[in-house]
């Protein structure tokens, strides 16, 4: 992403008039923003109501007249949250380290030394990225079943880095390749070992790129949601986004205050780490996408 | 010379020695899972009991369900218009944000937050915006006097497809955009002053300058875009799961019915690994259609 390029990318606009800018521009753009962001508005102002104004037809269901921490009080103490919460760090934190120092050793093997049969096995991990988990969660099921993790916090440290690990390698390809080739071979000749220049040479140079598949892969743990699913039956294992939607929800009641409340909680941590990294997690997705 | 220093100087060796973590890792839960689940889908296993081999039986069976056809019909629709619209909007939305605007970074952050969050959370907010007594929709259209009783979101087949189409482009449109938009900054503006002074109109500008020069990427975007939606699970689990009706069964909520709830691993593999021949095809499709319609146009000949 080349932010200097931004500035001339109006191109021909400022030949637009200030009506037509805003009847094609803004207009559209007001709608998209709206629709887009209304869901998170819905969570929150649902999340602060009070039973009553979140089940009566009468008032402005727009506004929230008494606001209420209740739910969240509901929330964090007489349900498991914070124990789904301490997993879902947990479990994510985890599964992203071990992702990322396997995807670093992998990235650099392919794309630096360039061993026998290197081009290959970059294309099997881009096949491997495209592998998704509904195909996938069956037979792992089955795999966790016999190593006896069923049910624990190892089913899903062990089974995110199978989308994270091509992930963050296809990655760090892409940064590893902009890397000149001859600060490799100074050091080389001053008599670095191939451990040495990773380390003190391609990895200070790459921080970019280790920041964009970090973020990548913690909001990709984050949010898994299948299997987790699957593999986590007993309630203190299991992670926020499966807790909420398979706790929170008691037969025909609908508790809509808790329910928006966890949601809401959930989606916090995420939104904050991405907010603090908007440009490497875009250039994450973007690199993401490219050849 | 000692070992470890002959070790560092084979560069077949010391790669070998690089991918181990990473090659075990997916060998063992990527590569066997994927080969044990195409064995499962030929076997008559159950949940905690290894199964024995039968063949296509599973296969022959699932093509006489008419639970598993309607799945696969709604699959592909679910699929199809939802994709459809991801690319109408998010192109749509790219041109727009790579316009001359205030606030550009600030809208181009905002923008993605429907995908960054777990979306398994996003859609019960959805859920709660579709609910049939307190829906804020209806609420709205009823005092606009668009309607005159509460909409039934996802109570009803047809509805229920509508709305759980309409909550997967909400959630994808931020990702084809934002990636478009990448793209679309690669252009170079002297193009469009190019085009200008010999005559073209907005829309031609886009039609033979912008599509064209875009086309590899929309073609790599939107085949992330279809392998997602494709094989789609949680927003459908949280949603609906498959209801009503089965009118919103999807190939991946259908496997996981058949396989976690109803037992059937070996029925369940079956549908799951009855998918991968549409990704295929759809990879494929990507890659060839796509890649050769740049060329036509004046892409890259080589």
């Amino acid at each position: 992403m080349s932010i200097k390029q931004d500035a001339d990318m109006g191109g021909m606009g400022y030949l637009d008039t200030v009506q037509r800018k805003l009847l094609t521009t803004y207009l559209p753009l007001g709608i998209f923003l709206f629709v887009l962001l209304f869901p998170f508005y819905w969570m929150v102002i649902t999340s602060v109501k009070p039973d009553q104004e979140l089940l009566s037809r009468d008032g402005n269901p727009f506004w929230v007249v008494a606001p209420t921490l209740a739910h969240f009080k509901k929330l964090l103490f007489d349900t498991a949250y914070p124990e789904w919460l301490w997993n879902t760090v947990l479990v994510s934190v985890v599964a992203t380290g071990f992702s990322l120092f396997a995807s670093v050793l992998a990235a650099y093997a392919i794309e630096r030394l360039r061993f026998r049969g290197a081009k290959q096995t970059g294309l099997a991990i881009f096949l491997a990225y495209l592998v998704p988990p509904s195909i996938l969660f069956i037979p792992l099921a089955a795999i966790i079943t016999n190593l006896g993790l069923a049910d624990t916090r190892w089913a899903l440290i062990l089974t995110y880095p199978t989308f994270l690990i091509p992930f963050s390698t296809w990655l760090l390809m892409g940064y590893f390749r902009s890397i000149p080739y001859e600060l490799e071979e100074c050091a080389l000749i001053d008599g670095a070992t191939r451990w040495q220049i990773l380390v003190k040479i391609v990895l200070p140079l790459a921080v970019p790129g280790l920041i964009s598949a970090g973020i990548f892969a913690f909001t990709l743990s984050w949010n898994e949601f299948i299997y987790a699913l699957t593999f986590i039956s007993s309630s203190e294992n299991k992670t926020v986004p499966v807790g909420v939607v398979t706790e929170l929800v008691e037969g025909d009641v609908y508790h809509w205050g808790p329910l928006m409340a966890g949601a809401l909680f959930g989606s916090l941590p995420v939104a904050f780490v991405y907010s603090f990294f908007v440009d490497h997690y875009v250039s994450g997705l973007t690199g993401s996408v490219k050849e | 010379m000692s070992f470890l220093e002959r070790l560092q100087n084979n560069k077949n060796a010391l790669g070998l020695l690089f991918m181990l973590p990473a090659a075990a890792f997916l060998l063992l839960f990527l590569t066997y899972p994927l080969g044990l689940g195409t064995w499962l889908g030929f076997t008559d296993a159950r949940l905690g009991r290894p199964g024995s081999w039968i063949g296509i039986e599973n296969y022959e069976f699932l093509w006489g369900d008419s639970v598993t056809r309607l799945a696969l019909f709604n699959t592909l629709f679910y699929t199809t218009l939802a994709s459809v619209l991801k690319f109408v909007l998010g192109l749509w939305l790219a041109v727009l944000l790579n316009k001359d605007l205030r606030l550009k970074t600030f809208f181009r952050a905002v923008i993605l937050l429907p995908y960054i969050v777990p979306t398994a959370l996003s859609a019960i907010a959805f859920w709660w915006i579709y609910d049939s007594q307190f829906s804020i929709v209806s609420w709205t259209l009823m005092k606009l006097g668009w309607i005159d009783h509460y909409i039934d979101f996802l109570g009803d087949p047809w509805n229920a497809r509508l709305a759980t189409v309409f909550a997967n482009v909400w959630r994808g449109v931020p990702f084809v955009a934002i990636t478009l938009l990448a793209g679309l900054q690669t252009i170079s503006p002297s193009f469009y002053e190019a085009s200008a002074i010999d005559g073209a109109t907005p829309w031609q500008q886009f039609r033979h300058v912008t599509l064209p020069l875009l086309t590899p990427i929309i073609a790599v975007v939107m085949t992330f875009s279809v392998l997602f939606t494709f094989t789609d699970f949680q927003l459908i689990y949280v949603l609906t799961r498959g209801g009503p009706l089965n009118a919103t069964h999807l190939m991946a909520t259908l496997s996981f019915q058949r396989a976690i709830n109803g037992g059937a691993l070996g029925e369940g593999a079956a549908i799951a690994i009855a998918m991968v021949p549409f990704l295929l095809a759809a990879i494929l499709f990507s890659f060839f259609g796509l890649q050769r319609r740049a060329w036509q146009q004046g892409g890259k000949d080589e």
